[in-house]
């Protein structure tokens, strides 16, 4: 019987995951990460709070299956957390959510399973994936498009995709619903918030303030061309695209166009700056293991929740890809990541400039 | 000892066969323990403090057991009060003392050992925080045990009770407790021991021991979670905190538990009555574990006391290892064990006792605890010690 450990949460996906695979024949293992919070705030962190471990412990005994608790905390802070902070110190929008899934989950969480004697690791992710004829493991869009999490895990590769199982993204989330309520499952689904596990529900602007203050340092607004408008409470409260809270006294609406880490300066500008034809990807990650040879046409998607756009993607030395637009973009955001699709297949993926 | 099977350790999910490594945290209940329990549910199933003749037979049971416990203890049968736990009886001992000498002499000492059980420390602490007592925690030596010498040393006349555990569940070393109990003696002092661990494999007589108080919970010896009891020597100061009718000698109110009185009497019965024979048992695999796991394993170590510890009771901390990744491992692997900062949540630290017997953090987390019982055959024994050393590498690794 082949062994897969199941990352659970407690939530309804993850749940049916379980439920799915040991309905398909697997030996079935429970398995949560105990990951890092502020000292203090345990009660809050969205991923394993005590009520969720509770509930996850709950559906592990209602499918019988061993359930397991590992400690994260410390690689948790190491990695996630210090990236966040150090996105934030260069002026970008980080988004932890992506090495949390290629370090946490996909790195520290398989070694574990593996160690466990597991052939297999399985998520609740929206996701599918498939074999193609010449072997390769594909990761695929979720049937379920507006679930589909393929964006969070462009960063898989293919020896993690060999042990990877994605049970849920082959149905519709009413479907899992129906299945969890069929097994006597929890139906809940968690928030879907954007909000990061660690921030334990708060903005992310307080948790800088009392873990980072210094990346909170006043500086310029300044224009395009470096015309001073004003003064801004610290680049990391602002986002690309934001227009609320600048106080600046303008004709007509401005926008946060870029940081400038350097200077401390926040660089602001009309609606029509906003949109951009290009950006270039770093720390490129191929799916397939190889990097394409020739440009090609792909749909780009620049956020967890942007739509996909058309685009030419051409990669360059340097791990990294340039990717043009047919049409410009809005709110290209450095830190965040640009995920190429070609139809259903995620291609890869890299983060902005 | 043959009637019981290792068929009879499955746990309840369809999982490959289990070696169950972890006697010290539960026992299974004792099939004959079970027969003896089983018509107090349904046939006598009479409320002890009843006139009619339901009560008397209820009564009559509660007696026996009450007869059957004091025999062993030697004790006389109203210096034993049953409880719903060992806790319980720790509480009983501890709080009910304290506050009846406080009342009495104006005593506020209380002296515990550093290594006691929670059911001992967090009830200290509880009383220093909430009721003015003044704690004094004993030191103990790098085996953990505490000394004589360190109790006479930290005695005084406003000194209550002393409250040392007979043998530690974590590191299983046992207590020199007759030698404590002579310096408590000659200074007028009451003495508790929480004898929960040692009753299984230990001599329990009273008198020998020289205890005053002495906790005890019938789980730990095949018998059922959920009941335990305390012996009080006549004479002791004890105030009841579970206040109510008059059960128990007005000690600890509600109505008896009897099926898990009956199942108490009777575990502790066969334990006093097949000591040897289980000791015979479980020494020489123990003995074997200790052995091969110290010189198989590289940056082991035994924590407690080599000679002085429970028979069934083999305890290591492995340097670099997280206690609770290695539990899991052993948990997929097919062994049940524990450790000292064993805790469901992924939260370790390391516990109390590893701290106090001094080992530092990276020492403290990867503790182990293997406890033996009359099902572990020596092919369980020979196949734990086959996997273990590679476990630990793994649990190395992944840190």
């Amino acid at each position: 019987m082949k062994k897969v450990v199941v990352a659970m949460s407690g939530g309804v996906d993850s749940s049916v995951a379980a439920a799915l695979l040991k309905e398909q024949g697997y030996d079935v293992i429970g398995m949560m990460l105990r990951l890092w919070s502020e000292p203090g705030k345990e009660e809050s962190n969205r991923c394993c709070t005590p009520d969720s471990m509770a509930q996850a412990r709950r559906v592990a005994a209602k499918l019988e299956i061993p359930f397991y608790v590992i400690d994260a905390k410390d690689v948790f802070r190491e990695t996630v957390v210090q990236y966040f902070l150090d996105g934030y110190a260069r002026g970008e929008t980080p988004n932890p959510c992506l090495v949390c899934n290629r370090q946490i989950r996909w790195t520290f969480l398989l070694d574990h399973a593996l160690a466990l004697g597991a052939d297999f690791m399985a998520t609740g992710h929206y996701v599918r994936i498939q074999q193609a004829e010449n072997g390769r493991m594909n990761l695929l869009r979720a049937v379920d498009r507006a679930k589909d999490q393929a964006y969070v895990l462009h960063v898989l590769n293919q020896e993690k995709l060999k042990h990877a199982l994605f049970p849920v993204g082959h149905y519709p989330k009413p479907e899992i619903r129906a299945i969890a309520e069929r097994y006597g499952l929890p139906t809940a689904t968690r928030k879907d918030s954007q909000d990061l596990c660690f921030l334990a529900g708060e903005d992310y602007r307080n948790f800088l303030q009392r873990n980072a203050a210094e990346l909170l340092q006043p500086g310029e607004i300044l224009t395009r061309d470096g015309q001073p408008v004003g003064e801004h409470g610290g680049l990391a409260k602002y986002t690309i695209g934001q227009r609320k809270g600048l106080g600046v006294a303008s004709a007509v609406p401005l926008y946060v166009l870029g940081k400038n880490a350097l200077t401390n300066s926040l660089i602001v500008g009309t609606q029509e700056e906003l949109g951009l034809l290009e950006l270039v990807a770093r720390e490129v990650n191929w799916l397939s293991g190889e990097t394409p040879k020739e440009p090609f046409r792909a749909e780009v998607k620049i956020r967890y929740t942007a739509r996909e756009a058309e685009a030419w993607v051409t990669p360059i030395d340097g791990n990294q890809a340039q990717v043009r637009f047919d049409a410009p973009q809005r709110d290209i955001t450095a830190g965040q990541a640009a995920v190429f699709f070609q139809s259903d297949v995620v291609i890869g993926g890299g983060i902005i400039l | 000892m043959n009637t019981l099977q290792s068929s009879h350790l499955q746990p309840c999910y369809n999982l490959p066969a289990m070696i169950y490594l972890d006697y010290s945290a539960t026992t299974p209940v004792d099939p004959r323990v079970i027969d003896a329990m089983a018509p107090y549910f349904s046939n006598s199933f009479g409320n002890p403090s009843s006139v009619h003749r339901y009560g008397q037979a209820a009564e009559a049971a509660i007696d026996a057991a009450r007869e059957t416990v004091a025999s062993i203890l030697n004790c006389s049968p109203d210096e034993v009060i049953f409880t719903s736990c060992g806790s319980e009886s720790d509480n009983l001992a501890i709080r009910g003392a304290a506050y009846a000498l406080r009342e009495k002499t104006g005593a506020k000492w209380i002296l515990a050992s550093r290594a006691e059980h929670p059911a001992v420390t967090r009830t200290l602490e509880h009383l220093e925080k909430y009721e003015g007592f003044l704690i004094e925690w004993l030191d103990v030596d790098e085996q953990g045990r505490v000394t004589p010498g360190i109790v006479s040393k930290a005695i005084c006349e406003n000194t209550a009770i002393v409250s040392v555990m007979y043998a530690n569940n974590e590191i299983g070393t046992i207590n020199p407790i007759k030698e404590i109990t002579e310096v408590c003696r000659e200074n007028h002092i009451l003495f508790h021991t929480d004898a929960v661990q040692a009753a299984a494999y230990l001599p329990v007589d009273v008198q020998s021991l020289g205890v005053d108080m002495m906790s005890l919970g019938a789980h730990k010896f095949y018998g059922p979670k959920g009941v335990g009891a305390l012996y009080v020597r006549k004479g002791t100061p004890l105030i009841s905190h579970l206040t109510g009718g008059g059960q128990e000698f007005s000690l600890r109110a509600g109505t008896q538990n009897v099926p898990y009185i009956v199942g108490f009497a009777e575990a502790l019965r066969l334990t006093n009555e097949e000591r040897d024979q289980r000791v015979t048992h479980v020494k020489p695999l123990r003995d074997q574990i200790i052995g091969t796991v110290l010189e198989a394993i590289p940056d082991s170590r035994l924590t407690g006391h080599l000679e002085e510890r429970l028979p069934h009771h083999a305890s290591f901390a492995f340097r670099d290892v997280d206690g609770n990744l290695l539990l899991t491992l052993l948990d997929a692997a097919g062994f049940a064990c524990s450790s000292g900062s064993a805790c469901k949540t992924g939260n370790p630290e390391p516990s109390e006792v590893m701290n106090t017997i001094g080992l530092s953090r990276d020492w403290g987390l990867g503790s182990l605890r293997v406890t033996l019982g009359v099902h572990t055959t020596p092919a369980d024994v020979d196949a734990f010690l086959k996997a273990l050393p590679d476990l630990v590498q793994k649990a190395r690794r992944l840190k």
